[in-house]
Parts: structure tokens; sequence; C-alpha cells
């Protein structure tokens, strides 16, 4: 095998391992980095994004109207779900973990009841290309770009924007913003949809390469919690980083092992960056630019 | 706290009982119990609810036609939610409180294994209704399932004179997986094949680009897909956008998950598998069997082997009490000890074997076609369940109640 294969192999892997972290991480990222709640109901979310998208496009809908479909339908649900549920919970963070798994069990029972156990599949556009011995999904490429300008419309809108400034504002201290006239509840309520409306981007977006059931988001979990985990509160100084390193280290763990060690190599990374970095990458980050 | 938990396990177990009896002469007689203890809800669930509907027709049929021996047959059926706590729970639930005269149980071998032991202390009666990796000599079991003899001397022989000998292995990474893995090894060495990769993947995976890229590494001739679960399954269409392109070998897809209805085509484009039912066999019994089947559940998705497996085993229950004029263990257990308990089921002729107390199946080899129809290029009738005996399994002589794999075969 020539180094240009090889090469590109290892990158195609790189990028497709963090297109998933960043992907199914920075929804629960907005949510836990921003309010500081805990969504044990985000795989639900994202279950609820891909089975809409799935819907919109069985309905005749083309698949990128059909993703946004699902993101905004999640986001409407996420609203909700903070009006009746989470609002009440913000003096508890505790019992917010507790709701949102209880919400996630009555999503998941409840659609297996509702939609039953299985959902037709929406198909995986696009086709392959080759490069050198290998054969590869031009779909996977879309996720990676979908991951890269996910993280850049995140920046652009926490940082340029006004809802932005009045978000980070009430997330810094809320009484000032309170006072200073900013409807700190609707900020609230925008950000938990914006966190559920991220979840359900990703499920919208991977719906068409994965068996479409009611317990999927589940498998998105492990991934999502690990990089908010190692990557602290700081959705753009931790998730970022913290979906490269995990990556890198899941990509290589995996060609050399199998899938086993790749998951294996996540859990044993979490361990060491608690460990040595207890606020996690962007705390780490901050703490050094201060 | 613990009452009011009892009280409401004792609401959801009145709601989850069916009593299918019918007729003034049969409610009068006192009902014969079974369990029924399957996955309705979690990761499984998808294959598992159909056995609960075959079973459920089966009752229906055998208590309009006037039960068994005069008694009319009681289901008691608990969802185990796909997990195996849950098993153990019911188990112990339906055997000691329930007083089931028979169990049919589980989907998982892990779930298998988990409730097994309760069976064997409680001195229960259970029926396993699917295919594994083999291997259970255990006089308090009877499984209905096909095992790797059944699937892999069929399968692997054929593949490898149709594609070549060089087979690469991607198993899930639990019991079920690897010694189904082991049985394919031993099959492709003793074919003169070689294996030019195996990986087990943990359950709940969902990603397969790094694995994709390993097979492409291999190049092999076909690949073995052992893969379990719904999140597993993505494999295919992650494998299919990837332009693998590879003929697929396998024991457990479309004959239990029908990933060929699910899938869009042409992800499962030359899948090969052995299966001794699917819905699609075009044989009269098989038509009967889908029309008895969609008339009672017409929004059934699909009939899977575990649903037919299910379904005669309870009309062999039937046949073996009815001989034995008993539901006791050891009465039905010497009736098995004959060696002719048999029946016409959707799939043909399907006998007990009395060494192993496993079933003959008749093995169809299905192929999905790039449109995900399939056709049968082979079908080959009354396979035995042979490994067993032949390592050194005999319940009619000695129950050891273990499991025995091909690397840890029964003590000579």
């Amino acid at each position: 095998m020539d180094i240009a294969t090889f090469a590109f192999a290892a990158l195609y892997q790189f990028a497709d391992a963090f297109a998933f972290l960043v992907l199914s991480a920075c929804g629960l990222a907005v949510i836990f980095g921003m309010m500081g709640v805990i969504n044990l109901a985000h795989g639900e979310f994202i279950m609820c994004g891909a089975y809409v998208t799935a819907t919109a496009v069985h309905a005749g809908l083309p698949l990128p109207l059909a993703i946004l479909a699902g993101a905004l339908v999640s986001a409407v649900v996420g609203m909700l779900v903070e009006f009746v549920v989470v609002r009440h919970l913000y003096e508890r963070p505790l019992d917010t973990i507790v709701a949102t798994w209880g919400l996630s069990l009555i999503a998941t029972q409840g659609t297996l009841i509702v939609i039953g156990s299985t959902m037709a599949g929406v198909g995986t556009p696009f086709g392959s290309f080759q490069v050198g011995a290998y054969s590869y999904s031009i779909y996977r490429i879309v996720l990676f770009l979908a991951a890269l300008g996910v993280l850049g419309s995140l920046y652009a809108l926490f940082n340029w924007t006004s809802f932005g400034v009045k978000a980070r504002a009430t997330i810094q201290v809320p009484h000032m913003a309170d006072a200073l006239g900013v409807d700190t509840r609707w900020i609230y309520s925008l950000t938990f949809a914006c966190g559920a409306g991220l979840a359900g981007l990703a499920g919208g977006l991977y719906a068409p390469t994965m068996t479409l059931v009611p317990t999927m988001g589940a498998t998105f979990l492990m991934e999502a919690f690990v990089t908010v985990v190692i990557g602290g509160a700081d959705v753009f100084l931790g998730t970022a980083p913290a979906a490269a390193v995990l990556a890198v280290v899941k990509s290589v763990m995996t060609s050399w092992q199998g899938q086993l060690f790749g998951q294996i190599g996540l859990l044993v990374a979490v361990i060491i960056v608690v460990r040595v970095l207890p606020k996690g990458i962007s705390g780490f980050l901050l703490r050094e630019r201060t | 706290m613990t009452g009011t938990v009892l009280r409401g396990l004792h609401a959801a177990v009145l709601t989850g009982t069916l009593v299918l009896a019918s007729g003034v002469a049969l409610a009068a007689e006192k009902p014969i119990k079974l369990g029924v203890l399957e996955d309705q809800s979690g990761d499984f669930a998808v294959a598992t609810i159909g056995k609960v509907h075959a079973i459920q027709l089966a009752a229906d049929e055998i208590n309009k036609a006037g039960g068994i021996m005069g008694r009319p047959l009681e289901l008691v059926v608990y969802d185990t939610q796909s997990d195996n706590t849950r098993y153990q729970e019911f188990m112990r639930r339906v055997l000691q409180k329930d007083k089931a005269d028979a169990v049919f149980a589980g989907f998982s071998s892990a779930s298998r294994e988990a409730y097994r032991p309760i069976v064997d202390q409680l001195n229960g009666f259970a029926f396993y209704n699917n295919q594994y990796e083999g291997g259970v000599c255990d006089g308090h079991m009877i499984v209905t399932g096909a095992v790797p003899e059944q699937q892999f001397s069929t399968l692997i022989p054929w593949m490898m004179e149709k594609y070549g000998k060089k087979v690469y292995t991607l198993a899930a990474d639990y019991n079920f997986g690897q010694i189904s893995a082991e049985w394919v090894r031993n099959i492709v060495k003793q074919n003169g094949g070689e294996m030019v990769g195996e990986e087990f993947i943990p359950l709940g995976v969902s990603q397969f680009s790094q694995s994709i890229q390993n097979i492409q590494k291999a190049k092999p001739d076909f690949i073995v897909t052992l893969l379990v679960g719904t999140a597993q399954a993505s494999y295919y269409e992650q494998a299919a956008s990837a332009n693998v392109n590879l003929p697929m070998a396998s024991s457990v897809n479309v004959g239990q998950g029908y990933e060929h209805k699910r899938f869009k085509p042409p992800s499962l484009k030359d899948m090969y598998v052995t299966t001794n039912y699917i819905e699609e066999i075009d044989s009269p019994k098989s038509k009967e069997f889908v029309a008895k089947f969609k008339a009672k559940f017409p929004n059934e998705p699909y009939i899977n082997q575990e649903a037919e497996n299910s379904y005669l085993a309870v009309y062999l229950y039937k046949q073996m009490v009815e001989r034995a004029k008993s539901t006791k263990r050891d009465d039905i257990r010497k009736v098995i000890a004959q060696g002719d308990v048999c029946m016409d089921a959707p799939e043909g002729k399907v006998c007990i074997d009395p060494k192993s107390q496993h079933m003959s199946h008749t093995i169809y080899l299905a192929h999905v076609n790039a449109d995900h129809s399939i056709d049968f290029p082979k079908v080959w009738p009354d396979i035995k369940p042979y490994w067993l005996g032949d390592a050194g399994c005999d319940l009619t002589k000695k129950d050891p109640m273990a499991q025995y794999t091909p690397s840890n075969p029964p003590p000579k």
C-alpha cells in the first residue's frame, strides 16, 4: 500500500470519527455547557430527528430539507420539554437527570408502541468513490463537512448575534442579565431548543446510514457523553478539541485492534483526562488564558 | 413500598395474562399454563414480537379444537424488555408464582444463559425457540431453533464453492458471535479455505467505517456477517454506501430481523442466509401458515424463523403432553426418548433428537437479490442437529445441564 492511500485512509477515518463525535455531542454540550442541565433524553432527541427525517423523505421531501425538518421538530419538542419539565427544575440540577431519564424511557417506549419496532430506512445518497485499494462513501465526507458547519454556525450564533450575547450574559450572571432587561426564561428556553435541535440534526444526518429503531439514540450516547466530559463546559473550546483528540484515539485503536479496542480507547481516554484535567479540555484552556 | 410495587406487578400480570379458553366444557378443566418470556420492547423487539403472536395463534387454534387433553392452554405473557435481569426475575416468577407447566423463553443467547440456571434450579421445563450457537445439553430445555451444524455446515461449503476460499468474519462480541465464529473457522479450515480476518463488534456499535476499511484491506471472497441487534444492522447500509460489494453469508440476518424488508435496496444484495423458515417459502404448508398468521395479526411486519419455531413448539408440546398423558417433565422426556416426536411444520417435517433435545430442520438457503426479493438456490431437507450427540451429550442417559462448544466438548 502506498503512502498516499494510507494517509487518505487514516484521514478519512479520522474525519468520520470526528464528525460522529461532534454531531452526537454538540447538542448535549450546548445544554450542559450553557445551562448546567445534564440531558439524559439526548438520545431520544436524536431519534426524534431521525424519525422525522425518514418520515419526511418517505413523504417526498428532498433529503436536505427533510434533515432540516428533523432538526426543527426536535427543537420545537425540546422547547416544549423545557417548558413543561426542565424549567421547574433549574434549582435542582440533580433532579433534571432523573426527569430527563424518565422522559427518555417514555419517548423510547412510546415510539415503540405508537410507530412500532422499526421504521423503513432512507438509503444513503451519493454513492462511493475509490482511492487506491479502498472505496469510500461520499456521504461520510458530507457528514464531516456538516460537523464543521455546525461548529462554525454555533460559534457565529453565540459570538456575533444579539441572542448569543444575551445567552452568554444569562449563563454567566443570570440575575444581572435579568436586571438589565434580558428575558432569561426565554433565553433558557431557546438555548434548550437549540441543543435539542442540534441533537435532531445529528439524528437527521445519520438517519440515512442507520437502522431506524426507537432505541437508536442510545448508540450515540456513549460517544456524546465521553466527548462532553472530556471537553468540559465550553462548546467551542471543549467539544471541538475533545472530538479531535478522541477521533484520533478511536480511529487508531479501531484500525489497529478492531471496534472493541476503539471503545476501550475512548473510555481510557476519559479516565485519564478526568484525572489530569478535572474541568475538561476547555477548563484547561480557559485557565491558561486568564 | 414493596407492597405497592407488588400490586403494580400484579396489575401488569393481569393485563399481560391472556386466558384463551373457549367453550364451556374447556373452562371447567384446569388450564395448562404456558409461560411466555419474550422481548416485546428494547433492542431485540423487532425480531421477537412475532414469536409472541405465533404462540398466541397456536394457542388459539389448539383451544378452539378442544385444548390439550381437554384442558385449555393458558398463556402467561411477560415482556422481558431485551434485558437479561428481567429474564431472571420473570423466570422465577413464572415458575414459582404462576406455576407454569412449561415456559417459552428467550431470544439472545445471553438471556438464555441468564435464565437457564434458574430453570435447572427450580426444576422447570423451558423451550428455547431460537436459532443459536448450539451446545446446550440440558434436560430441562428443548431447543426448537437451528444450530451451527445445521446452518454453517450447509452454508459455508456452498459459499466457498461459489465465491472462493478467503473468508472474513464480522461477528457480535458475545457468546453467540464468538461460538458461531469458532464454527465458521473450523468449517472453513476443514474445507481447505483461509480466514483472512475476523472482527468482533461490541453490541450497540453502529458506526462501521473502520471495519469496512479493514475488510477491504483483507480482500476476502465473501464476508460472514454474524451481527446482532438493530444497532449493528447499520453495517449493511454503510457497507453498501462504501461500495464494498462482496457477497455475505449469515445465519442470523433475514430469517430473524427481516433486514431485506426494512432496509432500502440494494444494501443486502447478495446476502446468503441459511434459515429453517421465512415467510417467502413457497410451499402449500408455508402459505397456509402465513395466511392464518396474517388473518389473526394483519399488521405483522414479517413472519420470521423464530415465529415458526415458536408456533410449531406449541404443537410439539401438545403432542408430547398428550402422548405422555402428563405435563410432568420426566414423563414428557420419556416420550422424547422414544425418538419419534415429529410433526409436519410449516417448513416441512421436524423431529426432536432425543440425545440433545434439539430439532432436525429443513434448511433453506435464502438469497437476497438486488431488489431485496428472495430466491432459494438450494434446500437441504432433514438436516439433523448432530454435533451434541456425536460429541457425547446423551440426555437419555445423563443430564449435565451445561453448554458445550467445539473447543470445550462434553467430557468423555
